[in-house]
Protein backbone atom coordinates (compact mmCIF):
# COMPACT_ATOMS: atom_id res chain seq x y z
CA UNK A 1 0.00 0.00 0.00
CA UNK A 2 2.98 2.24 1.00
CA UNK A 3 4.39 1.56 -2.24
CA UNK A 4 1.52 2.03 -4.86
CA UNK A 5 1.41 5.71 -2.72
CA UNK A 6 4.54 6.47 -3.31
CA UNK A 7 4.61 5.69 -7.25
CA UNK A 8 1.49 7.23 -7.89
CA UNK A 9 3.36 10.55 -8.15
CA UNK A 10 6.20 8.75 -9.55
CA UNK A 11 4.43 7.69 -12.18
CA UNK A 12 2.54 10.87 -13.41
CA UNK A 13 5.77 12.73 -13.01
CA UNK A 14 7.45 10.33 -15.79
CA UNK A 15 4.21 10.88 -17.74
CA UNK A 16 4.30 14.49 -17.51
CA UNK A 17 8.09 14.24 -18.63
CA UNK A 18 6.93 12.12 -21.70
CA UNK A 19 4.33 14.43 -22.25
CA UNK A 20 6.96 17.21 -22.71
CA UNK A 21 9.31 15.32 -24.30
CA UNK A 22 6.33 14.61 -26.91
CA UNK A 23 5.57 18.03 -27.38
CA UNK A 24 9.62 19.31 -28.06
CA UNK A 25 9.39 16.45 -30.52
CA UNK A 26 6.34 18.05 -32.39
CA UNK A 27 8.19 21.40 -32.06
CA UNK A 28 11.49 20.11 -33.16
CA UNK A 29 9.76 18.47 -36.03
CA UNK A 30 7.20 20.77 -37.17
CA UNK A 31 10.71 23.29 -36.96
CA UNK A 32 12.60 20.81 -39.53
CA UNK A 33 9.69 20.80 -42.25
CA UNK A 34 9.43 24.76 -42.23
CA UNK A 35 12.76 24.64 -43.10
CA UNK A 36 12.60 21.75 -45.24
CA UNK A 37 9.99 23.25 -47.26
CA UNK A 38 11.56 27.02 -47.44
CA UNK A 39 13.58 26.60 -50.62
CA UNK A 40 10.47 24.87 -52.58
CA UNK A 41 8.62 27.90 -50.73
CA UNK A 42 10.29 30.35 -52.38
CA UNK A 43 10.54 28.83 -55.73
CA UNK A 44 6.86 28.66 -55.98
CA UNK A 45 6.56 32.25 -54.99
CA UNK A 46 9.30 33.45 -57.63
CA UNK A 47 7.25 31.82 -60.08
CA UNK A 48 4.57 33.74 -60.03
CA UNK A 49 6.53 36.80 -59.83
CA UNK A 50 7.61 38.98 -63.11
CA UNK A 51 11.56 39.41 -63.66
CA UNK A 52 11.12 43.33 -62.40
CA UNK A 53 9.75 42.43 -59.36
CA UNK A 54 12.27 39.44 -58.74
CA UNK A 55 15.54 41.57 -59.47
CA UNK A 56 13.67 44.90 -57.90
CA UNK A 57 13.76 43.30 -54.08
CA UNK A 58 12.57 40.26 -51.57
CA UNK A 59 8.99 39.88 -51.27
CA UNK A 60 7.32 37.31 -49.29
CA UNK A 61 4.24 37.41 -51.66
CA UNK A 62 3.95 38.17 -55.34
CA UNK A 63 2.77 41.55 -55.38
CA UNK A 64 1.76 41.74 -58.85
CA UNK A 65 0.61 38.25 -59.40
CA UNK A 66 1.21 36.79 -62.68
CA UNK A 67 0.95 33.32 -64.87
CA UNK A 68 2.86 34.72 -67.55
CA UNK A 69 5.81 32.89 -66.69
CA UNK A 70 3.66 29.15 -66.80
CA UNK A 71 2.14 30.34 -69.98
CA UNK A 72 5.24 30.52 -71.58
CA UNK A 73 5.93 26.81 -70.78
CA UNK A 74 2.70 25.94 -72.21
CA UNK A 75 2.20 27.75 -74.97
CA UNK A 76 6.44 26.95 -76.72
CA UNK A 77 6.24 23.28 -77.47
CA UNK A 78 10.31 23.39 -77.37
CA UNK A 79 9.53 23.74 -73.91
CA UNK A 80 6.52 21.58 -72.83
CA UNK A 81 7.90 18.73 -75.06
CA UNK A 82 10.93 18.63 -72.85
CA UNK A 83 7.69 16.95 -70.13
CA UNK A 84 6.37 14.93 -73.11
CA UNK A 85 10.02 13.84 -73.38
CA UNK A 86 10.89 12.98 -69.99
CA UNK A 87 7.68 11.46 -69.10
CA UNK A 88 7.53 9.43 -72.25
CA UNK A 89 11.50 8.06 -71.61
CA UNK A 90 10.68 7.62 -67.26
CA UNK A 91 7.30 5.42 -68.57
CA UNK A 92 9.22 3.25 -70.82
CA UNK A 93 11.78 2.69 -68.41
CA UNK A 94 9.35 1.56 -65.59
CA UNK A 95 8.10 -1.05 -67.99
CA UNK A 96 11.19 -2.54 -69.06
CA UNK A 97 12.24 -2.31 -65.50
CA UNK A 98 9.55 -4.85 -64.36
CA UNK A 99 9.43 -6.85 -67.09
CA UNK A 100 12.73 -8.11 -66.32
CA UNK A 101 13.20 -7.38 -63.07
CA UNK A 102 10.16 -9.59 -62.20
CA UNK A 103 11.48 -13.12 -62.96
CA UNK A 104 14.79 -12.26 -61.70
CA UNK A 105 14.04 -11.51 -58.20
CA UNK A 106 11.58 -14.29 -57.98
CA UNK A 107 14.81 -16.64 -58.97
CA UNK A 108 16.60 -14.84 -56.19
CA UNK A 109 14.68 -15.46 -53.61
CA UNK A 110 13.17 -18.77 -54.39
CA UNK A 111 16.72 -20.69 -55.99
CA UNK A 112 19.87 -21.34 -55.35
CA UNK A 113 22.21 -21.59 -58.56
CA UNK A 114 25.33 -21.19 -60.12
CA UNK A 115 26.98 -17.70 -59.35
CA UNK A 116 24.04 -16.61 -57.76
CA UNK A 117 25.67 -14.33 -54.98
CA UNK A 118 28.13 -13.12 -57.45
CA UNK A 119 25.65 -12.25 -60.29
CA UNK A 120 23.36 -10.19 -57.20
CA UNK A 121 26.70 -8.18 -56.67
CA UNK A 122 27.11 -7.26 -60.01
CA UNK A 123 23.72 -5.94 -60.20
CA UNK A 124 24.44 -3.68 -57.06
CA UNK A 125 27.43 -2.50 -58.23
CA UNK A 126 26.09 -0.97 -61.50
CA UNK A 127 23.85 0.81 -58.94
CA UNK A 128 26.74 2.06 -57.94
CA UNK A 129 28.73 2.72 -61.14
CA UNK A 130 29.01 7.06 -61.25
CA UNK A 131 27.21 7.80 -64.24
CA UNK A 132 30.36 10.43 -64.98
CA UNK A 133 32.25 7.23 -65.84
CA UNK A 134 30.27 6.13 -68.63
CA UNK A 135 28.94 9.34 -69.85
CA UNK A 136 31.25 9.17 -73.44
CA UNK A 137 31.06 5.01 -74.24
CA UNK A 138 27.45 5.21 -73.64
CA UNK A 139 26.99 8.44 -76.17
CA UNK A 140 29.06 6.24 -78.60
CA UNK A 141 27.17 2.83 -78.32
CA UNK A 142 23.85 4.37 -78.87
CA UNK A 143 25.36 6.57 -81.29
CA UNK A 144 26.73 3.76 -83.32
CA UNK A 145 23.65 1.29 -82.37
CA UNK A 146 21.40 4.92 -84.30
CA UNK A 147 19.87 5.21 -81.09
CA UNK A 148 20.93 8.77 -80.08
CA UNK A 149 18.87 11.37 -79.45
CA UNK A 150 15.55 8.27 -79.11
CA UNK A 151 13.51 7.69 -75.69
CA UNK A 152 14.51 4.36 -76.03
CA UNK A 153 18.39 5.08 -75.70
CA UNK A 154 17.66 7.22 -72.40
CA UNK A 155 14.91 4.27 -70.70
CA UNK A 156 17.73 1.94 -71.81
CA UNK A 157 20.21 4.08 -70.42
CA UNK A 158 18.58 4.49 -67.42
CA UNK A 159 18.30 0.35 -67.12
CA UNK A 160 21.87 0.83 -66.05
CA UNK A 161 20.46 1.98 -62.05
CA UNK A 162 16.65 1.07 -62.19
CA UNK A 163 16.79 -2.78 -62.94
CA UNK A 164 19.16 -3.40 -59.76
CA UNK A 165 16.84 -1.12 -57.72
CA UNK A 166 14.21 -3.07 -58.65
CA UNK A 167 15.78 -6.68 -58.38
CA UNK A 168 16.71 -5.69 -55.04
CA UNK A 169 13.27 -4.16 -53.48
CA UNK A 170 11.16 -6.69 -55.59
CA UNK A 171 13.69 -9.70 -54.47
CA UNK A 172 13.16 -8.50 -50.26
CA UNK A 173 9.27 -8.35 -51.05
CA UNK A 174 8.94 -11.45 -52.81
CA UNK A 175 11.05 -13.39 -49.96
CA UNK A 176 8.26 -11.92 -47.17
CA UNK A 177 5.65 -15.04 -49.16
CA UNK A 178 5.95 -17.86 -47.64
CA UNK A 179 7.31 -21.14 -50.01
CA UNK A 180 4.35 -22.89 -49.05
CA UNK A 181 2.10 -20.95 -51.52
CA UNK A 182 3.89 -21.27 -54.55
CA UNK A 183 4.30 -25.35 -53.87
CA UNK A 184 0.82 -25.23 -52.90
CA UNK A 185 -0.24 -23.97 -56.12
CA UNK A 186 2.23 -26.28 -58.75
CA UNK A 187 0.49 -29.26 -56.51
CA UNK A 188 -2.96 -27.60 -57.31
CA UNK A 189 -1.58 -28.31 -61.38
CA UNK A 190 -0.63 -24.70 -62.38
CA UNK A 191 1.95 -23.98 -64.91
CA UNK A 192 4.49 -21.81 -62.95
CA UNK A 193 3.62 -18.98 -66.37
CA UNK A 194 -0.12 -19.03 -64.76
CA UNK A 195 1.33 -19.31 -61.45
CA UNK A 196 3.11 -16.20 -61.43
CA UNK A 197 0.47 -14.31 -63.30
CA UNK A 198 -2.10 -15.47 -61.38
CA UNK A 199 -1.37 -16.03 -57.92
CA UNK A 200 1.95 -14.69 -57.13
CA UNK A 201 1.92 -11.23 -58.97
CA UNK A 202 -1.44 -10.12 -57.14
CA UNK A 203 0.39 -11.35 -53.85
CA UNK A 204 3.36 -9.15 -54.45
CA UNK A 205 0.96 -5.80 -56.09
CA UNK A 206 2.45 -3.13 -53.26
CA UNK A 207 5.49 -4.44 -53.78
CA UNK A 208 5.66 -3.52 -57.41
CA UNK A 209 3.76 -0.50 -57.02
CA UNK A 210 6.83 1.04 -54.91
CA UNK A 211 9.13 -0.86 -57.31
CA UNK A 212 7.56 1.67 -60.24
CA UNK A 213 7.82 4.75 -58.09
CA UNK A 214 11.58 4.06 -56.82
CA UNK A 215 12.26 3.00 -61.07
CA UNK A 216 10.30 6.70 -61.84
CA UNK A 217 11.81 8.85 -58.97
CA UNK A 218 15.47 7.45 -60.49
CA UNK A 219 14.51 8.14 -63.57
CA UNK A 220 13.10 11.32 -63.03
CA UNK A 221 15.71 12.88 -61.00
CA UNK A 222 18.37 12.16 -63.49
CA UNK A 223 19.92 14.59 -66.02
CA UNK A 224 23.80 13.62 -67.00
CA UNK A 225 22.71 10.77 -69.01
CA UNK A 226 19.51 11.91 -70.12
CA UNK A 227 21.21 15.32 -71.80
CA UNK A 228 24.22 13.29 -72.91
CA UNK A 229 21.88 11.01 -75.00
CA UNK A 230 19.94 13.72 -76.04
CA UNK A 231 19.65 16.43 -78.96
CA UNK A 232 16.68 17.75 -80.14
CA UNK A 233 13.80 14.97 -80.30
CA UNK A 234 13.93 13.33 -76.95
CA UNK A 235 15.40 16.65 -74.98
CA UNK A 236 14.08 16.11 -71.21
CA UNK A 237 12.54 18.97 -69.68
CA UNK A 238 15.69 19.30 -67.35
CA UNK A 239 18.38 20.08 -70.10
CA UNK A 240 15.57 22.53 -71.46
CA UNK A 241 16.08 24.23 -68.55
CA UNK A 242 19.27 25.57 -68.98
CA UNK A 243 18.23 27.78 -71.56
CA UNK A 244 16.54 30.32 -69.49
CA UNK A 245 20.15 31.61 -69.19
CA UNK A 246 20.81 34.40 -72.16
CA UNK A 247 22.43 37.19 -72.85
CA UNK A 248 19.91 39.53 -71.25
CA UNK A 249 20.62 37.91 -68.49
CA UNK A 250 18.44 34.52 -66.39
CA UNK A 251 14.80 34.87 -66.82
CA UNK A 252 14.20 33.84 -63.44
CA UNK A 253 10.51 33.83 -63.20
CA UNK A 254 10.69 31.13 -66.25
CA UNK A 255 13.65 29.28 -64.45
CA UNK A 256 11.56 29.16 -61.14
CA UNK A 257 8.21 28.07 -62.54
CA UNK A 258 9.89 25.48 -64.88
CA UNK A 259 11.29 23.97 -61.97
CA UNK A 260 7.36 24.22 -60.17
CA UNK A 261 6.53 22.01 -62.79
CA UNK A 262 9.16 19.54 -62.22
CA UNK A 263 8.35 18.64 -58.91
CA UNK A 264 4.68 18.36 -59.16
CA UNK A 265 4.64 14.39 -60.94
CA UNK A 266 6.72 13.51 -57.68
CA UNK A 267 4.16 14.80 -55.34
CA UNK A 268 1.48 13.49 -57.33
CA UNK A 269 3.13 9.61 -57.05
CA UNK A 270 4.70 9.44 -53.62
CA UNK A 271 0.87 10.09 -51.98
CA UNK A 272 -0.04 6.33 -53.45
CA UNK A 273 3.30 4.92 -51.95
CA UNK A 274 3.40 6.97 -48.46
CA UNK A 275 3.77 3.78 -46.71
CA UNK A 276 6.12 2.00 -48.25
CA UNK A 277 8.36 4.53 -48.90
CA UNK A 278 10.93 3.74 -46.52
CA UNK A 279 10.75 0.00 -47.23
CA UNK A 280 11.39 0.60 -50.73
CA UNK A 281 14.55 2.96 -49.76
CA UNK A 282 15.91 0.02 -47.66
CA UNK A 283 16.12 -1.81 -51.01
CA UNK A 284 13.23 -3.94 -49.28
CA UNK A 285 15.13 -4.65 -46.38
CA UNK A 286 13.44 -3.59 -43.38
CA UNK B 1 17.26 -18.67 -42.47
CA UNK B 2 15.25 -20.54 -44.89
CA UNK B 3 16.43 -22.56 -46.91
CA UNK B 4 16.17 -22.42 -51.32
CA UNK B 5 16.20 -24.83 -53.73
CA UNK B 6 18.83 -25.80 -55.68
CA UNK B 7 17.65 -25.07 -59.38
CA UNK B 8 20.00 -24.04 -61.94
CA UNK B 9 17.40 -23.30 -64.47
CA UNK B 10 16.94 -20.35 -62.59
CA UNK B 11 19.40 -18.69 -64.46
CA UNK B 12 16.63 -18.72 -67.72
CA UNK B 13 14.75 -16.58 -65.34
CA UNK B 14 17.84 -14.09 -64.33
CA UNK B 15 19.07 -13.87 -68.18
CA UNK B 16 16.84 -10.98 -69.30
CA UNK B 17 18.05 -8.58 -66.43
CA UNK B 18 21.65 -9.97 -67.53
CA UNK B 19 21.29 -8.96 -71.11
CA UNK B 20 19.78 -5.73 -70.56
CA UNK B 21 22.14 -4.45 -67.91
CA UNK B 22 25.15 -5.54 -69.67
CA UNK B 23 24.25 -4.01 -72.70
CA UNK B 24 24.30 -0.57 -70.93
CA UNK B 25 27.12 -1.68 -68.35
CA UNK B 26 29.55 -4.15 -69.90
CA UNK B 27 29.72 -3.02 -73.44
CA UNK B 28 30.94 0.87 -71.93
CA UNK B 29 32.98 -0.46 -69.16
CA UNK B 30 35.07 -2.44 -72.01
CA UNK B 31 35.46 1.00 -74.16
CA UNK B 32 36.68 2.41 -71.13
CA UNK B 33 39.20 -0.31 -70.55
CA UNK B 34 39.96 -0.38 -73.97
CA UNK B 35 40.61 3.90 -74.24
CA UNK B 36 42.50 3.46 -71.31
CA UNK B 37 45.61 1.73 -73.10
CA UNK B 38 45.91 3.63 -76.13
CA UNK B 39 46.73 7.11 -77.23
CA UNK B 40 43.94 8.83 -79.39
CA UNK B 41 44.32 11.42 -81.77
CA UNK B 42 41.66 10.78 -83.90
CA UNK B 43 39.69 7.49 -84.72
CA UNK B 44 42.27 6.17 -87.07
CA UNK B 45 45.45 7.55 -85.27
CA UNK B 46 46.08 5.29 -81.71
CA UNK B 47 48.71 3.72 -80.31
CA UNK B 48 48.94 1.33 -77.66
CA UNK B 49 50.44 2.73 -74.51
CA UNK B 50 50.10 0.53 -71.83
CA UNK B 51 49.88 1.29 -68.35
CA UNK B 52 51.03 4.92 -68.99
CA UNK B 53 48.01 6.27 -67.77
CA UNK B 54 47.30 4.96 -65.03
CA UNK B 55 50.74 5.71 -63.97
CA UNK B 56 49.69 9.78 -64.95
CA UNK B 57 46.65 9.51 -63.44
CA UNK B 58 47.70 8.10 -59.97
CA UNK B 59 50.68 11.00 -59.71
CA UNK B 60 48.18 13.42 -60.72
CA UNK B 61 48.31 16.39 -58.28
CA UNK B 62 44.78 17.24 -59.27
CA UNK B 63 43.19 14.23 -59.11
CA UNK B 64 44.50 13.80 -55.33
CA UNK B 65 43.08 16.48 -54.19
CA UNK B 66 39.73 15.96 -56.01
CA UNK B 67 39.78 12.78 -54.42
CA UNK B 68 40.62 14.26 -50.84
CA UNK B 69 37.78 16.89 -51.20
CA UNK B 70 35.59 14.37 -52.29
CA UNK B 71 36.21 12.10 -48.99
CA UNK B 72 35.90 15.13 -47.25
CA UNK B 73 32.90 15.95 -48.52
CA UNK B 74 31.37 12.26 -48.28
CA UNK B 75 32.48 11.83 -44.31
CA UNK B 76 30.75 15.38 -43.52
CA UNK B 77 27.75 15.18 -44.72
CA UNK B 78 27.45 11.40 -43.30
CA UNK B 79 28.61 13.09 -39.93
CA UNK B 80 25.51 15.64 -40.26
CA UNK B 81 22.74 13.49 -42.20
CA UNK B 82 22.96 10.58 -40.30
CA UNK B 83 22.50 12.15 -36.18
CA UNK B 84 20.07 14.25 -37.65
CA UNK B 85 18.22 11.83 -40.05
CA UNK B 86 18.11 9.84 -36.42
CA UNK B 87 16.21 12.84 -34.68
CA UNK B 88 14.17 13.50 -37.25
CA UNK B 89 12.77 10.25 -37.41
CA UNK B 90 12.30 10.03 -33.27
CA UNK B 91 10.45 13.02 -33.87
CA UNK B 92 7.79 11.67 -36.55
CA UNK B 93 4.36 10.61 -35.45
CA UNK B 94 3.43 6.85 -35.57
CA UNK B 95 0.31 6.98 -36.13
CA UNK B 96 -2.86 8.94 -37.46
CA UNK B 97 -2.79 11.21 -40.05
CA UNK B 98 -0.42 13.34 -38.88
CA UNK B 99 2.02 10.59 -39.79
CA UNK B 100 1.48 10.24 -43.79
CA UNK B 101 1.16 14.17 -43.80
CA UNK B 102 4.80 13.78 -42.30
CA UNK B 103 5.84 11.26 -44.19
CA UNK B 104 4.96 13.18 -47.67
CA UNK B 105 6.26 16.53 -46.67
CA UNK B 106 9.78 14.83 -45.28
CA UNK B 107 9.91 12.63 -48.57
CA UNK B 108 9.44 15.79 -51.23
CA UNK B 109 13.36 17.16 -51.22
CA UNK B 110 13.90 13.27 -52.82
CA UNK B 111 11.71 13.48 -55.90
CA UNK B 112 13.14 16.97 -57.36
CA UNK B 113 15.18 16.07 -60.28
CA UNK B 114 18.67 17.08 -59.11
CA UNK B 115 19.58 19.77 -61.42
CA UNK B 116 16.20 21.89 -59.86
CA UNK B 117 18.13 21.26 -56.27
CA UNK B 118 20.76 23.06 -57.76
CA UNK B 119 18.26 25.50 -59.43
CA UNK B 120 16.68 25.94 -56.27
CA UNK B 121 19.69 26.61 -53.84
CA UNK B 122 21.10 28.95 -56.77
CA UNK B 123 18.19 30.62 -56.42
CA UNK B 124 17.56 30.73 -52.41
CA UNK B 125 21.62 31.61 -51.99
CA UNK B 126 21.66 34.60 -54.01
CA UNK B 127 22.12 38.10 -51.94
CA UNK B 128 19.73 39.77 -54.64
CA UNK B 129 17.32 37.60 -54.69
CA UNK B 130 17.09 34.80 -52.69
CA UNK B 131 16.12 34.19 -49.25
CA UNK B 132 18.75 32.27 -47.58
CA UNK B 133 21.45 34.57 -49.27
CA UNK B 134 19.50 37.72 -48.40
CA UNK B 135 18.98 36.45 -44.41
CA UNK B 136 22.85 35.85 -44.30
CA UNK B 137 23.79 39.41 -45.55
CA UNK B 138 21.11 40.32 -42.92
CA UNK B 139 22.51 38.91 -39.72
CA UNK B 140 25.83 40.52 -41.22
CA UNK B 141 27.57 37.71 -42.81
CA UNK B 142 29.22 38.21 -45.46
CA UNK B 143 27.86 35.62 -47.79
CA UNK B 144 28.87 34.88 -51.33
CA UNK B 145 28.57 31.63 -53.22
CA UNK B 146 29.68 32.94 -56.13
CA UNK B 147 32.54 34.01 -55.28
CA UNK B 148 34.07 32.87 -51.77
CA UNK B 149 34.91 29.40 -52.05
CA UNK B 150 34.36 28.62 -48.40
CA UNK B 151 30.57 29.66 -48.73
CA UNK B 152 30.47 27.75 -52.06
CA UNK B 153 31.40 24.10 -49.96
CA UNK B 154 29.16 24.79 -47.02
CA UNK B 155 25.94 25.65 -49.34
CA UNK B 156 26.87 22.42 -51.43
CA UNK B 157 27.51 20.57 -48.09
CA UNK B 158 24.07 22.62 -46.95
CA UNK B 159 21.99 21.42 -50.59
CA UNK B 160 22.92 18.00 -49.46
CA UNK B 161 22.06 17.91 -46.20
CA UNK B 162 18.13 19.29 -47.22
CA UNK B 163 18.41 16.98 -50.30
CA UNK B 164 19.34 13.83 -48.74
CA UNK B 165 18.43 13.71 -44.79
CA UNK B 166 14.82 12.72 -45.56
CA UNK B 167 16.21 9.25 -46.93
CA UNK B 168 18.09 8.72 -43.93
CA UNK B 169 15.25 10.05 -41.93
CA UNK B 170 12.61 7.45 -43.95
CA UNK B 171 15.07 4.58 -43.39
CA UNK B 172 14.92 5.33 -39.40
CA UNK B 173 11.30 5.56 -39.10
CA UNK B 174 10.29 2.47 -40.85
CA UNK B 175 13.18 0.67 -38.99
CA UNK B 176 11.84 2.11 -35.62
CA UNK B 177 7.84 1.08 -36.68
CA UNK B 178 9.36 -2.35 -37.19
CA UNK B 179 9.62 -2.69 -32.77
CA UNK B 180 6.84 -3.87 -31.09
CA UNK B 181 5.07 -2.25 -28.37
CA UNK B 182 6.00 -4.86 -25.88
CA UNK B 183 9.62 -3.64 -25.81
CA UNK B 184 8.53 -0.31 -24.94
CA UNK B 185 6.10 -1.55 -22.12
CA UNK B 186 9.18 -3.24 -20.55
CA UNK B 187 11.08 -0.55 -20.78
CA UNK B 188 8.39 1.59 -18.61
CA UNK B 189 8.05 -1.02 -16.04
CA UNK B 190 11.85 -1.13 -15.70
CA UNK B 191 11.67 2.69 -15.57
CA UNK B 192 14.56 3.00 -18.47
CA UNK B 193 15.38 6.72 -19.05
CA UNK B 194 14.43 8.15 -22.84
CA UNK B 195 18.77 7.51 -23.55
CA UNK B 196 18.48 4.21 -22.27
CA UNK B 197 15.53 3.48 -24.48
CA UNK B 198 17.04 4.74 -27.30
CA UNK B 199 20.45 3.16 -26.85
CA UNK B 200 19.42 -0.19 -25.78
CA UNK B 201 15.92 -0.33 -27.54
CA UNK B 202 15.88 1.60 -30.68
CA UNK B 203 19.36 1.90 -32.16
CA UNK B 204 20.33 -1.63 -32.03
CA UNK B 205 17.42 -1.99 -34.10
CA UNK B 206 18.34 0.56 -36.48
CA UNK B 207 21.64 -0.77 -37.16
CA UNK B 208 20.29 -2.57 -40.19
CA UNK B 209 18.55 0.08 -42.13
CA UNK B 210 21.17 2.50 -41.13
CA UNK B 211 23.94 0.35 -42.67
CA UNK B 212 21.78 0.53 -46.00
CA UNK B 213 21.19 4.47 -45.41
CA UNK B 214 25.35 4.84 -44.70
CA UNK B 215 26.27 2.81 -47.67
CA UNK B 216 23.29 4.67 -50.14
CA UNK B 217 24.23 7.87 -48.73
CA UNK B 218 28.26 7.28 -49.17
CA UNK B 219 27.93 6.09 -52.71
CA UNK B 220 25.84 9.23 -54.30
CA UNK B 221 27.69 11.51 -52.95
CA UNK B 222 30.71 10.05 -53.92
CA UNK B 223 29.41 10.04 -57.43
CA UNK B 224 27.94 13.57 -56.90
CA UNK B 225 27.97 15.74 -60.38
CA UNK B 226 24.35 17.45 -61.24
CA UNK B 227 23.69 19.53 -57.97
CA UNK B 228 27.26 20.98 -57.72
CA UNK B 229 27.74 21.87 -61.39
CA UNK B 230 24.60 23.77 -61.59
CA UNK B 231 25.30 25.94 -58.44
CA UNK B 232 28.76 26.70 -58.29
CA UNK B 233 29.92 24.56 -61.92
CA UNK B 234 33.20 23.12 -60.03
CA UNK B 235 34.24 26.98 -58.65
CA UNK B 236 35.53 29.16 -57.71
CA UNK B 237 38.72 28.19 -58.11
CA UNK B 238 38.26 24.33 -57.71
CA UNK B 239 37.18 24.70 -54.52
CA UNK B 240 33.67 22.29 -55.22
CA UNK B 241 35.70 20.11 -58.13
CA UNK B 242 34.40 16.35 -56.82
CA UNK B 243 35.60 13.50 -59.01
CA UNK B 244 32.65 13.41 -61.58
CA UNK B 245 33.40 17.10 -61.87
CA UNK B 246 37.28 16.28 -62.51
CA UNK B 247 36.55 13.47 -65.05
CA UNK B 248 33.52 14.76 -66.90
CA UNK B 249 36.14 18.12 -67.22
CA UNK B 250 38.96 15.98 -68.56
CA UNK B 251 36.70 13.40 -70.79
CA UNK B 252 34.64 15.87 -72.65
CA UNK B 253 36.33 19.28 -72.00
CA UNK B 254 39.71 18.95 -73.21
CA UNK B 255 38.78 15.19 -74.49
CA UNK B 256 41.55 13.92 -73.20
CA UNK B 257 40.24 9.86 -73.84
CA UNK B 258 43.24 7.77 -72.51
CA UNK B 259 43.57 9.51 -68.76
CA UNK B 260 40.16 10.27 -68.29
CA UNK B 261 39.29 6.44 -69.19
CA UNK B 262 42.13 5.71 -66.59
CA UNK B 263 40.77 7.95 -64.20
CA UNK B 264 37.28 6.35 -64.60
CA UNK B 265 38.34 2.56 -64.23
CA UNK B 266 40.27 3.77 -60.69
CA UNK B 267 37.41 5.88 -59.57
CA UNK B 268 35.06 2.17 -60.57
CA UNK B 269 37.60 0.69 -58.73
CA UNK B 270 37.19 2.58 -55.24
CA UNK B 271 33.45 2.41 -54.88
CA UNK B 272 33.57 -1.12 -55.70
CA UNK B 273 35.78 -1.85 -53.18
CA UNK B 274 33.88 0.44 -50.35
CA UNK B 275 30.84 -0.91 -51.91
CA UNK B 276 31.89 -4.79 -51.34
CA UNK B 277 32.50 -4.49 -47.60
CA UNK B 278 29.21 -2.92 -46.88
CA UNK B 279 27.42 -5.87 -49.30
CA UNK B 280 29.24 -8.28 -47.02
CA UNK B 281 28.35 -6.79 -43.82
CA UNK B 282 24.86 -6.66 -45.12
CA UNK B 283 24.82 -10.27 -46.25
CA UNK B 284 26.59 -11.28 -42.83
CA UNK B 285 23.85 -9.68 -40.57
CA UNK B 286 21.17 -10.82 -42.87
CA UNK B 287 22.46 -14.94 -41.93
CA UNK B 288 23.23 -14.39 -37.94
CA UNK B 289 19.26 -13.32 -37.78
Amino acid sequence: MQSSKEQAPVFSRAERKARNANLRGRFGLVLYVVLLLLPIYWLVNMSFKTNTEILSGLSFFPADFTLENYAKIFSDSTWYMGYVNSIFYVSMNMVISLLVALPAAYAFSRYRFIGDKHMFFWLLSNRMAPPAVFLLPFFQLYSSVGLFDTHIAVALAHCIFTVPLAVWILEGFMSGVPREIDETAYIDGYSFPKFFVRIFIPLIRSGIGVTAFFCFMFSWVELLLARTLTSVDAKPIAAIMTRTVSASGMDWGLLAAAGVLTIIPGMLVIYFVRNHVAKGFALGRV
Amino acid sequence: MQTKVENNKAWLLVMPVFLIVAFSAIIPLMTVVNYSVQDIFDPYTRYFVGTEWFKQVMLDSRLHEALLRQFIYSFTILAIEVPLGICVALMMPTKGRGASLALILVAIPLLIPWNVVGTIWQIFGRADIGLFGAFMSYIGVDYNYASNPMDAWLTVVLMDVWHWTPLVALLCYSGLRAIPEVYYQAARIDRASRWAVFRYIQLPKLTNVLIIGVLLRFMDSFMIYTEPFVLTGGGPGSSTTFLSQSLVQQAIGQFDLGPAAAFSLVYFLIILLVCWVFYTTIMNMQKDK
